[in-house]
């Protein structure tokens, strides 16, 4: 089947990372999808709740693990179009962080509004 | 209204996934705990107060071979309806997405 | 309808790809159509064939092997989060240059890009995990 003929189907993706990086791969193999899924130009949204707004904080210096720093990864995501990034209020404040305690821009938002967002989606990609 | 289905595997006692399930599932959604998730189900316990509350908004639903497997099917409060993998099935297919809260 | 389906732990450990294999069962009892099932993380352990449980318990491999053949289930184990776990076909193994494969039948090795793909052409996808 060639380009031209190709249908496209639009779909609104929703990645939700509630694991924090490095203690279990979840977080980095999250990522990894999102990096794939950015070449199928969906409408693609990520959202942090809980642990996931871990992924996201500055400073994370991972040489003494041998493992790889992820979080310039999310820098990144621009490039890819992939820009719409919700956090969960309550779960930054919970754990004492702040938007600016966080690699890239984000969108924050109260549980009602990220409950909202995941309504209007079409598939949810949960690790 | 809501038209995700929530699923919850976790034990409530041991876990947060519940507990953040139903702060973000909105009025009218649905809830399927599922695996150790089924311990919810259960009445006179430290959680039961809040799944009691959470019916009041949002339907909850228990995978029956989950909670016979844990010999729970005698303790399963009121409001929370039993159905097998065929009603999981239903309950997907019922609604617009799938939220698992792993 | 068309389910797409998402395994993210292995078996024995997690109780995850049970309810993944009954929930497919029950889907295609009900006469629903599976249009993958994708294995990611440890997942991808539901693919090896080299799985030898007591035989008085559950083969979770085969069980998936079999109903595969049965039901012609495309059943795709992720080959980036294979390839750190150690799972391969004949032909990974060969690029690699390792003495051995251990994929079971019925499995096949491919990109995350198959994962995006069914939840674009599948009508739900559904996510069992740990």
């Amino acid at each position: 089947m060639t380009q031209e003929t190709q249908v496209r189907v639009s779909k609104k993706f929703l990645y939700v990372n509630r694991k924090a990086p490095y203690g279990t791969i979840y977080a980095l193999e999250s990522l990894e999808v999102v990096l794939i899924g950015a070449a199928f130009e969906q409408d693609v949204s990520l959202a942090f709740v809980g642990d996931g707004v871990y992924q996201l904080t500055k400073g994370q210096d991972t040489k003494g693990l041998e493992m790889k720093n992820f979080s310039p990864t999310f820098r990144a995501l621009e490039d890819y179009d992939v820009t719409k990034l919700y956090v969960e209020k309550e779960a930054l404040e919970a754990r004492g962080l702040l938007e600016a305690d966080l690699v890239v821009p984000v969108e924050v938002v109260s549980a009602q509004r990220m409950a909202e967002i995941m309504e209007a989606q079409d598939v949810i990609l949960s690790f | 209204m809501g038209n995700v289905l929530h699923t919850v595997n976790k034990s409530p006692f041991d876990h947060r996934a519940l507990e953040t399930c139903l702060k973000f599932a909105r009025q009218g959604s649905a809830v399927l705990l599922i695996e150790d998730g089924v311990y919810a189900a259960a009445r006179d316990t430290a959680v039961s107060k809040q799944v009691q509350e959470a019916l009041k908004s949002v339907s909850i639903y228990a995978l029956k071979p989950d909670v016979e497997a844990r010999g729970m099917q005698n303790r399963v409060m009121d409001g929370v309806r039993l159905v097998d993998y065929g009603g999981f099935v239903d309950l997907v297919a019922e609604h617009n997405a799938v939220q698992s809260w792993l | 309808m068309k389910f797409g389906i998402l395994v993210n732990e292995g078996p024995y450990t997690h109780e995850a790809s049970d309810t993944a294999y009954q929930f497919v069962k029950a889907a295609l009892a009900k006469g629903h159509e599976i249009y993958r099932v994708f294995f990611y993380h440890d997942g991808v352990n539901n693919g090896t064939r080299l799985t030898v449980p007591p035989q008085d318990e559950r083969n979770v491999v085969k069980r998936w092997s079999d109903l595969a053949a049965q039901h012609k289930l495309d059943l795709v184990v992720c080959i980036a989060a294979a390839q750190r776990r150690g799972l391969m076909d004949a032909a990974e193994a060969k690029r690699n240059g390792k003495d051995a494969d251990n994929i079971a039948p019925g499995f096949r090795i491919s990109g995350l890009g198959q994962l995006i793909e069914a939840g674009i052409q599948a009508d739900r996808l559904v996510v069992f995990g740990g």
